[in-house]
């Protein structure tokens, strides 16, 4: 029988969870140059269109049906375009309907290849980032997708924990994101030592707390995979958690700036939130909120410490999407196997070290997975399409020659 | 006839807007053009911090203004923008620069009239 309020509060969700992409729009749109502010907006918008049609037709199949080809992947032909979902069946033990779950889910399909946009963003050929993102989930999420959420999926047999997609949705993209930005190489500019500053820091600090409000749905709306038949005492647990590990972070990051150059910067704080979201999303309903605390505190250190290593390193990862979103998935789904007191107990909850093993596994798995996949991926597009904008395209701008707009004429009436 | 082209500190605008108002206003409004620039000269470049990396950024933002007077009120004119642009009490670097050009022509395009009672 659907009960009304897990079924209310999953539409909710979901719709807070798509919320997060336009959020996240803003957010890397204004960090970048004003000359490709539209072009990166668009890198984060074209996944609602584009894995929207493609989540509807085979995603959730591959995701969530039967394990075939030897548990690699889901699928079910009765998922396939969710031709026999009828409106009133549930999803497995729940009380809400199927369809709310296969929407649900979609929201995330559609916001993990937009994280991976900020490692490429100002230089990457929008032809070929949609059909990335159209290969990526296809092959890359929604495989990984089955194996850590599907209730017969290999990774979760194993009892990995991945509460709300530290390592399906973080790791996966921040990994992918540093094999693109390493592929493609640095955008001219950023090789020759100039200073790339961003065009709105008004429009990231709108997308930071839209991702923030955003957050919620993801966190709190996961509890629907561990609660049952009905979501509630888990959804505020992670509520908690998630509110906890951002604030946490976000007052973090404003201490380690102040610390190393003296001044609390608006994009630091925004940053030091993103952090911590990132870091509590696998561990949200697994942990107490103290140890949130804990986790979001040592996600912006660790966070802040990736970012600056990328410029010793060399790489040029635009918008930090492995800093924040690979770094602080790792940490995240790494400290769920020690913090965690329900399902299981880890090392710090009265339990031993199986758990943090586990998540190791899971870690390790994420990033040789979405890593290998993403190469892969990567190296035949650049054959047969190519990766990088021309020469020319790059200078100019992206705007102007890949959609023939600017985003800005503050000039004209 | 001269054309006056003074760069000076943003924040210094309304000072010096008035004390152009009291040597030019005899009745009526007097006339300026306001634009935001950027450049480089004596005063360096402010900092920024971007993710936690230093940048410094080569050029200074200033407020040009352009107003064009007859030749009785040059010197006041440029007394007016001297005062309301220092920084008090000895001046700093970075207060900017008056530059005076001759000026050929002055045509009011609502009426065609020339020259000095143009301006």
């Amino acid at each position: 029988m659907i009960d009304s309020g897990s079924t209310a509060w999953m539409l909710t969700s979901s719709a807070l969870v798509l919320l997060m992409v336009p959020g996240l729009a803003l957010f890397y749109g204004g960090m970048v140059r004003r000359k490709n502010v539209l072009t990166t907006m668009m890198m984060s918008f074209v996944a609602m269109a584009v894995i929207g049609v493609q989540w509807v037709l085979i995603g959730y199949a591959l995701a969530f049906g039967k394990s075939a080809l030897g548990g690699f992947v889901g699928w079910d032909w009765s998922l396939f375009a969710l031709q026999d979902i009828e409106p009133t069946k549930l999803y497995a033990d729940k009380a809400i309907p199927e369809l709310v779950f296969v929407m649900f889910q979609g929201k995330f399909a559609i916001i993990t290849p937009a994280l991976i946009s900020g490692a490429v963003a100002e230089r990457m050929k929008f032809r070929s980032y949609v059909t990335f993102t159209l290969v990526w989930v296809t092959l890359v999420y929604c495989p990984l997708a089955h194996w850590v959420w599907a209730s017969d999926g290999w990774l979760f047999e194993r009892g990995v924990l991945d509460f709300a997609g530290g390592t399906v949705v973080h790791i996966a993209a921040g990994v992918s994101a540093l094999v693109l930005a390493k592929l493609m190489g640095p955008r001219r500019d950023f090789a020759r030592g100039a200073a790339l500053l961003p065009n709105n820091l008004v429009l990231t600090l709108t997308g930071a707390g839209l991702l923030w409000f955003g957050w919620f749905g993801f966190n709190a709306g996961s509890s629907v995979a561990v609660e049952s038949p009905v979501a509630g005492s888990i959804a505020g647990l992670a509520f908690t958690t998630t509110q906890s590990a951002a604030a946490a972070a976000g007052l973090t990051w404003m201490l380690v700036e102040r610390w190393h150059h003296g001044k609390v910067t608006s994009l630091g704080l925004a940053s030091g939130i993103v952090a911590g979201l990132v870091a509590v999303t696998p561990a949200a309903g697994h942990i107490k909120p103290w140890a949130a605390l804990v986790l979001g505190t040592a996600a912006s250190v660790v966070c802040y410490a990736a970012v600056q290593l990328k410029n010793r390193l060399g790489y040029d990862d635009s918008l930090d999407a492995f800093g924040v979103h690979g770094v602080g998935g790792i940490l995240g789904a790494l400290m769920t196997g020690l913090f965690c007191f329900t399902p299981v107990k880890g090392l710090f909850a009265g339990g031993d070290a199986s758990q943090f093993g586990k998540q190791a596994l899971g870690v390790a798995v994420a990033i040789v997975f979405a890593g290998g996949g993403t190469f892969v991926i990567a190296t035949v597009l650049q054959r047969v399409m190519g990766l990088r904008t021309t020469d020319q395209e790059e200078r100019d701008g992206l705007d102007i020659h890949v959609h023939g707009e600017r985003g800005y004429h503050f000039d004209q009436t | 006839m001269k054309m006056i082209i003074a760069i000076i500190r943003p924040e210094r605008l309304e000072a010096v807007e008035d004390a152009l108002g009291e040597v030019l206003d005899e009745g009526d409004n007097y006339r300026i053009t306001i634009d935001m620039v950027e450049g480089l000269g004596r005063q360096e470049g402010e900092v920024e911090i971007f993710r936690g990396q230093k940048v410094k950024l080569r050029n200074v933002q200033k407020t040009r203004i352009t107003l064009c007077v007859n030749d009785a009120y040059v010197e006041k004119t440029i007394a007016a923008i001297q005062k309301g642009a220092r920084t008090e009490p000895t001046g700093a670097v970075g207060d900017g620069k008056i530059f005076v050009l001759p000026l050929e022509e002055v045509v009011r395009i609502r009426t065609g009239e020339r020259g000095g009672s143009a301006i």
